[in-house]
């Protein structure tokens, strides 16, 4: 291959997630010094011309290639691990970052109100083995903010899994919803005892009947009309999974991400690879045209990307 | 230690033959009933429910529910559940009737593998979660502290953290001063280990002279305070809790079967023996003739099998 185009090769190679060891071992692994020294000198992004006469690996660069390399380590393990330990850390990480990055808690929500009931009881008795705390516990300790109160209870929930429910309950309970948006400015919502009740206990099949209610009354969705980030994620996860997890892979899909955002399409695939990723790839269709299995082939590299691959194949 | 008397070897066969027996002609043979059902463990009343249904395609729980009346019959069907399912009813019964002591019971004296069977059952006999219906009959600083209580499924070791005990014994302090935001109050007594706690409310006393409790004690006396001196006792020590409700049920001017049911019943294959000693020893009066005095007919009777007479 002539020389401009491996040098397209490599540096594709190097860029979005993961990396793409084969033409690393074939492109860099043949070329000569003076191949590699143009290399070095055409990109300055990777390279600096150093005053004593050398281009040095620029350090963030390298430190970013780091992870691209371990991206696939992750997600094996990751893959590998009893969904209760993977859970559990996932929590502890997000409770770790949350403190100087809010949407890390994001992922706590995620993780109470996408699971079953008793995937969500089996992280709890993980992180008891792993941490010697109760998830509530360090959730309620280490947050200080408004989301307290939602967090600790969305983590202790041991919701009804059934399909019976009350439809005026179910409305009326639409109406509060309602209400509480209205009275937002006044009155926090995400601290709102009543919100807060209704979306940590009821059941999903009941918290289904409530939005859907709820658009009866206001005409928009219930997530649209909150402002709040962790509120609507939580009525996203527990009332349009499918939506709100092909919406997050589109947005972290993207080769130009930072480094906290792409972990999140390790973590939606390898988690929901064996439950529900047959509807993910449908609503992903639905929402955006293409295929997530196109995106991933334009943003991804090497191992990485061939596990992604068959990980979301998995299933149908 | 338990106070039922129950053989080791037993027939579920002949158990339900006999049962049978005891249910037919004009009302029911209540002696029978007690002598059998009354000397039985959990698991051995569970097979004579499915003997029951096997020989006669009839409920045994419906069976007793229509034959048996009263605070007897009452008795007898929280007996003869599983302790899950029971337990379920109990916490159901209680929402119903704004009693608040069986929520705190079962959420503080079980262990975090107990409340959740009992969550479990809650789901398979009601189609809700326990903490919902507690939630939607609750409001306010209650609501989430019971609500709380229920939810938690605490880490169950023996590690303590010093240092986190003497800070949280200063904010339980702070906290119950200024009457205002509780939410401290509810966090760490609903999340943290039962160990933990111990260690905390120790720490408490060290440092501020006088037992949580007492503190409690001292300003208004409202549900919410009620409530959490109530958890606080089933934590620290759950055989002087119940010693304690015992005495307060059996002193009223009419006892409250419910509440001398419900301790005898749930706690007879477990400490009841131990709850015995303590009551004898704070009462100088044996729980026995206490009960026989404020108790009559077969309701006596089935009490004092499961209190251990044995004939």
């Amino acid at each position: 291959m002539a020389l401009p185009q491996e040098l397209e090769a490599l540096t594709q190679a190097f860029s979005g997630h993961g990396v793409d060891e084969k033409s690393l071992i074939s492109i860099l692994g043949k070329w000569h010094p003076e191949e590699t020294k143009t290399f070095r000198k055409g990109t300055p992004h990777f390279f600096i011309d150093d005053e004593r006469q050398f281009e040095r690996w620029n350090d963030e660069r390298v430190r970013l290639l780091k992870h691209e390399f371990m991206r696939f380590k992750n997600a094996v393990v990751l893959w590998a691990m009893h969904p209760w330990e993977r859970d559990a850390r996932l929590i502890k990480e997000a409770l770790k970052k949350g403190a100087k990055r809010h949407e890390a808690y994001g992922v706590i929500v995620e993780i109470a109100c996408t699971r079953s009931s008793e995937e969500l009881l089996g992280a709890r008795r993980a992180y008891h083995s792993l941490f010697d705390h109760s998830i509530e516990e360090d959730v309620a300790s280490y947050i200080h903010g408004n989301d307290r109160k939602l967090l600790v209870a969305l983590v202790s929930a041991y919701r009804y899994e059934g399909s019976k429910l009350k439809d005026d309950t179910a409305k009326s309970e639409a109406k509060t919803l309602a209400g509480a948006i209205k009275n937002a400015d006044k009155k926090l919502i995400v601290e709102d005892d009543e919100v807060i009740r209704i979306l940590s206990t009821r059941s999903k099949h009941h918290l289904k009947s409530v939005y859907k209610h709820y658009k009866e009354i206001s005409g928009k969705h219930l997530d649209e009309d909150i402002t709040d980030l962790r509120l609507k994620e939580t009525v996203q996860c527990l009332c349009t999974p499918h939506t709100y997890f092909a919406k997050l892979l589109d947005a972290t899909l993207k080769i130009e991400v930072d480094k906290n955002t792409k972990k999140a399409p390790t973590r939606v695939i390898v988690t929901r690879a064996d439950v529900d990723m047959k509807e993910i790839k449908n609503e992903y269709h639905k929402l955006f045209g293409g295929s997530l299995s196109n995106k991933i082939e334009e943003v991804a590299n090497g191992n990485y990307k061939d596990f992604l691959l068959t990980l979301i194949a998995r299933g149908g | 230690m338990a106070t039922i008397v129950a053989p080791l070897n037993f027939s579920p066969v002949e158990d339900a033959e006999a049962l049978r027996k005891a249910f037919e002609g004009w009302g029911s043979d209540e002696k029978t009933i007690i002598s059998i059902l009354g000397h039985r463990y959990s698991y051995q009343r569970q097979q004579i429910r499915k003997a029951y249904e096997e020989l006669y395609q009839e409920d045994l729980v419906k069976r007793l529910e229509s034959e048996l009346s009263g605070d007897f019959e009452k008795a007898v069907y929280r007996w003869i559940l599983e302790p899950a399912d029971r337990d379920a009813v109990l916490a159901h019964v209680a929402i119903k009737s704004d009693n608040k002591d069986v929520i705190v019971e079962i959420s503080c004296i079980y262990s975090p593998e107990e409340l959740l069977a009992v969550r479990r059952a809650y789901h398979n006999r009601y189609k809700r979660s326990l903490e919902e219906d507690v939630a939607a009959h609750t409001t306010g600083d209650l609501r989430r502290l019971l609500v709380a209580l229920v939810s938690t499924f605490r880490y169950g070791g023996d590690e303590i953290n010093a240092r986190l005990a003497n800070s949280e014994a200063d904010v339980l302090h702070d906290d119950i001063k200024d009457k205002k935001n509780h939410e401290e109050v509810i966090r760490i007594l609903s999340t943290r280990s039962k160990s933990q706690l111990i260690a905390t409310f120790n720490r408490y006393r060290d440092d501020h002279g006088s037992s949580i409790t007492k503190h409690l004690l001292g300003e208004s006396s409202d549900d919410f305070r009620k409530v959490l001196r109530t958890a606080i006792h089933c934590i620290v020590d759950l055989e002087k809790y119940y010693e304690k409700v015992l005495r307060n049920v059996i002193k009223k001017v009419g006892t409250d079967e419910d509440a001398l049911t419900r301790v005898i019943v749930t706690r007879a294959e477990k400490d009841l023996k131990d709850i015995k000693e303590l009551y004898l020893k704070r009462n100088s009066v044996p729980l026995e003739l206490a009960v026989a005095k404020d108790t009559h007919g077969d309701y006596k009777d089935f009490l004092l099998t499961l209190l251990g007479k044995n004939e």
